[in-house]
């Protein structure tokens, strides 16, 4: 099958407007709310050089910061907010979405057209100014008559430098919550469809060069006085932003929004949820990619309405507890916990994808290592990998505190990347996920933990506070509830993992529902 | 008492910092009079030029201008009714010829179609021809055909007063004698009251009617040509020198052209 024919393409195709008109919408409105800063700032302070290189600094700070982490940042800055607003107002907002991700890149946008919009306006040659003044121009008809129009150029160079930036950065605001061409981008990355990827990846930069051409358009028309060309530029992005803005229109915001967090596993169950809930009548979309902290607050808030957890990822995040409890116990735990916030937790589906330490079969037998208390004499002599969090989540220091673990090196990866690399022999030992299918695929084994350092990781049900008493919901979801053992899910992950047509999320969950049923 | 100035000096000072500027300066400019400003840089005679119009501000002294004390006058009101001829022009460079020449009609609110009346006449009057010059943008034009346009422009909301800073300084020569003596021409019949400055006595005597000399802040001389060449001062004479020798020079080397 050639690349082309790949009908994953068609798939991505089909995601186009929604994508598309979402990562417009949430990127001209920063770049809007980004230059209404910036350039009365950069006006303001281009004959006073103290605040200006304040504000500069400040810009470039903003800029040092990687534009996943801003976004991140200012989901629980607004979370923050909106609780104060809601107790001294009585109103709150929404932080998960569109406001973050557009406050951020609004502040990304502002360094580029702050730095040019100085420089361009200090660049004006001061006899100019002079002479405006000697003509009899108070200073605002100097500034709009004689100084913008000299500084344009130089000052549109960085709108454009601004809304490049902005376009691409925007990809990374889909963990926040705000759907944009980055859902082709995580889900690609995730569930190895790099078809996804190139097609969330060449959308965004088309957009890019089409958004930079058309402000192109409008300063050359600026410039050389001609309306037609000016008129092009502005009636191009108006048209940009009304395409976008008329399908999404059409389509009703109702229904139940599914979450899913950033990996393979979350973009199956989410799309199997979806489905039982279509086929229960009830009209149900999937929003995935979120990030694993951005997740369950979009559920307390009610942005989301179910997604599936894990007993002891939210046992240490939101509960913050350090010790360890049997699975029983820690499920009751939780679900008294949780009810405190009036989330519902359904019940478990089956399986746990808990974190484990995972080496090559062959290699473990080798060493003679069958359990983690066994890995702890070698583990001096060996180096380990683990995703981004796993160092620094509590199990990892009770794990090293309870086998006196101490290894050579460690290594943070990309989870994808993680079997792969303990397969080929570039890392020694993986923290992988119980329920990954790969750990089948390269012949590797999972340790034991005699000691039972690390907790229980059960798949959970969650739904949101305004769902508690929903029947209907419930009815559609209960099929599921024990009913995914941890073979079903290694296969389902293993299908999801493949690089073909048949390793889409949706065709996997279609395949998981009829093992279900079996 | 003779009759008011059209602008009057009276005890000036302005300082920069440490530096005086302009110390002391006392100067009277009739109406219809055609004054040079002559010294070397640093002189102060281009602050003395710009204080009349307000571009800079004194910090002592008088300044009248058609009688009224400038502070009185707001800044921006005064500006427009004064002409004003910069240095190399001063055009601003992203609008046409037209534009620049109709800049100061348009901020006291002239409608569009008496600008352009305006704007033809002044090409009219400044010799450059309508139709090839109106919609240039200043690059297009050569360094006299420029100035030229700065001259329309000071005189387009039609001021009685016009002061010029080193106008004809960047030309060549020739450009310069048929600039000067266009707008001597100009000075004469439109009934101005111009302030030029320059540091090239040579030009001042052949286009002013009187001279007033600047050094150092301090105002040395002033007065008619002939009354300067009667000044006991060194620097004034030492000025007047060289204007002397060049006659004296071109007598020696061009012994035909008094026969011409």
């Amino acid at each position: 099958m050639s690349l082309f024919s790949d009908p994953r393409w068609g798939e991505a195709l089909s995601h186009l407007p929604d994508y598309l008109s979402n990562h417009v919408r949430v990127s001209l409105a920063a770049l809007a709310l980004g230059l209404i800063i910036s350039l009365p700032l950069a006006i303001l302070t281009r004959n006073r050089p103290a605040p200006r290189s304040v504000l500069l600094a400040l810009a470039s700070i903003v800029q040092t910061v990687p534009g996943l982490a801003l976004l991140a940042l200012f989901y629980p800055l607004l979370l923050a907010a909106a609780s104060v607003t809601l107790k001294w107002f009585g109103v709150s907002f929404s932080a998960f979405g569109f406001l973050p991700a557009m406050l951020a890149l609004a502040l990304y946008s502002m360094l580029p057209v702050l730095r040019n919009g100085i420089t361009g306006l200090n660049g004006v040659d001061p006899a100019l100014i002079e002479a405006a003044e000697g003509v009899g121009m108070t200073p605002r008809q100097s500034l709009v008559m004689v100084e913008l129009p000299l500084a344009l150029p130089v000052m549109m160079a960085g709108i454009r430098t601004a809304a490049v930036w902005v376009i691409g950065t925007a990809t990374l605001s889909t963990p926040i919550g705000q759907t944009s061409l980055g859902n082709y981008i995580f889900a690609g990355l995730q569930t190895q469809n790099w078809v996804f990827v190139l097609f969330g990846c060449f959308a965004s930069a088309l957009l890019a060069l089409a958004v930079d051409q058309l402000l192109g358009l409008i300063e050359s028309g600026l410039r050389h006085r001609s309306r037609l060309r000016a008129g092009f530029g502005v009636v191009g992005i108006a048209a940009l932003v009304a395409a976008t803005l008329v399908p999404t229109m059409g389509r009703s915001s109702s229904g139940y929004v599914v979450g899913a967090k950033t990996f393979a596993e979350q973009y199956v169950l989410s799309a199997l949820l979806r489905d039982r809930l279509q086929s229960a009548g009830l009209s149900a979309s999937a929003r995935s990619g979120l990030g694993s902290s951005v997740i369950f607050e979009a559920l307390k808030a009610g942005d989301i309405d179910l997604y599936v957890d894990y007993s002891g990822t939210l046992w240490a995040n939101q509960l913050h507890r350090t010790d360890i409890k049997p699975r029983a116990e820690l499920l009751t735990g939780l679900k008294t916990a949780l009810a405190k916030d009036n989330i519902t937790l359904l019940g478990e589906l089956g399986f746990e994808n808990a974190y484990a330490l995972v080496m090559p079969k062959q290699r473990a037998e080798a060493l003679g290592i069958r359990t983690i208390a066994d890995l702890a004499a070698h583990a001096p002599a060996l180096s380990i990998a683990g995703d981004y969090e796993f160092f620094s989540r509590p199990e990892w220091a009770t794990l090293q505190k309870a086998y006196g673990l101490q290894f050579r090196a460690q290594r943070q990866m990309q989870p994808d990347f993680m079997y792969a690399a303990v397969a080929s022999g570039e890392v020694d030992v993986i923290a992988g996920y119980t329920s990954d299918g790969l750990i089948a695929k390269y012949d590797l084994v999972v340790l034991d933990d005699p000691r039972h350092a690390i907790p229980p990781y059960d798949a959970i049900l969650l739904l949101a506070p305004k769902r508690a008493g929903d029947e209907r919901l419930q009815v559609a979801l209960k099929p599921l509830l024990g009913k995914i053992d941890i073979a079903t899910m290694r296969e389902a992950n293993l299908r999801a993992a493949g690089n073909d047509a048949n390793s889409s999320p949706d065709l996997v969950a279609k395949w998981l529902w009829e093992k279900v049923q079996q | 008492m003779p009759s008011r100035p059209m602008i009057g000096y009276a005890h000036v000072t302005k300082s920069f910092g440490l530096l005086k500027a302009v110390d002391d300066v006392s100067l009277d400019i009739a109406e219809g009079e055609f004054l040079a400003i002559v010294g070397g840089s640093g002189s102060g005679k281009t602050t003395l030029l710009r204080l009349a119009n307000r571009l800079i501000e004194a910090d002592g002294g008088t300044i009248t201008v058609e009688g009224e004390d400038v502070q009185k006058i707001d800044p921006v009101a005064l500006r427009r009714r004064i002409g004003y001829v910069f240095q190399s022009g001063g055009l601003f460079p992203h609008l046409s010829v037209a534009d620049n020449i109709g800049i100061t009609p348009k901020l006291l609110g002239q409608p569009a179609a008496d600008i352009a009346i305006r704007v033809d006449e002044l090409l009219d009057l400044v010799q450059l021809d309508r139709a090839s010059h109106r919609d240039r943008l200043p690059e297009a034009l050569s360094g006299g055909q420029r100035q030229r346009v700065g001259v329309a422009r000071a005189l387009a909301a039609k001021p009685r007063i016009v002061l010029m800073d080193e106008p004809f300084g960047a030309l060549d020569p020739l450009t310069r004698d048929a600039l000067g003596d266009d707008f001597r021409e100009l000075h004469r019949k439109l009934g101005l009251t111009t302030v030029m400055i320059t540091h090239d006595m040579t030009e001042a005597i052949l286009l002013a009617d009187r001279i007033a000399v600047m050094r150092s802040g301090k105002l040395l001389a002033q007065g008619t040509p002939a009354e300067l060449s009667k000044s006991s001062d060194a620097y004034v004479l030492e000025l007047l020198r060289t204007p002397r020798r060049q006659v004296e020079r071109l007598n020696a080397l061009l012994p035909q052209s008094g026969a011409a």
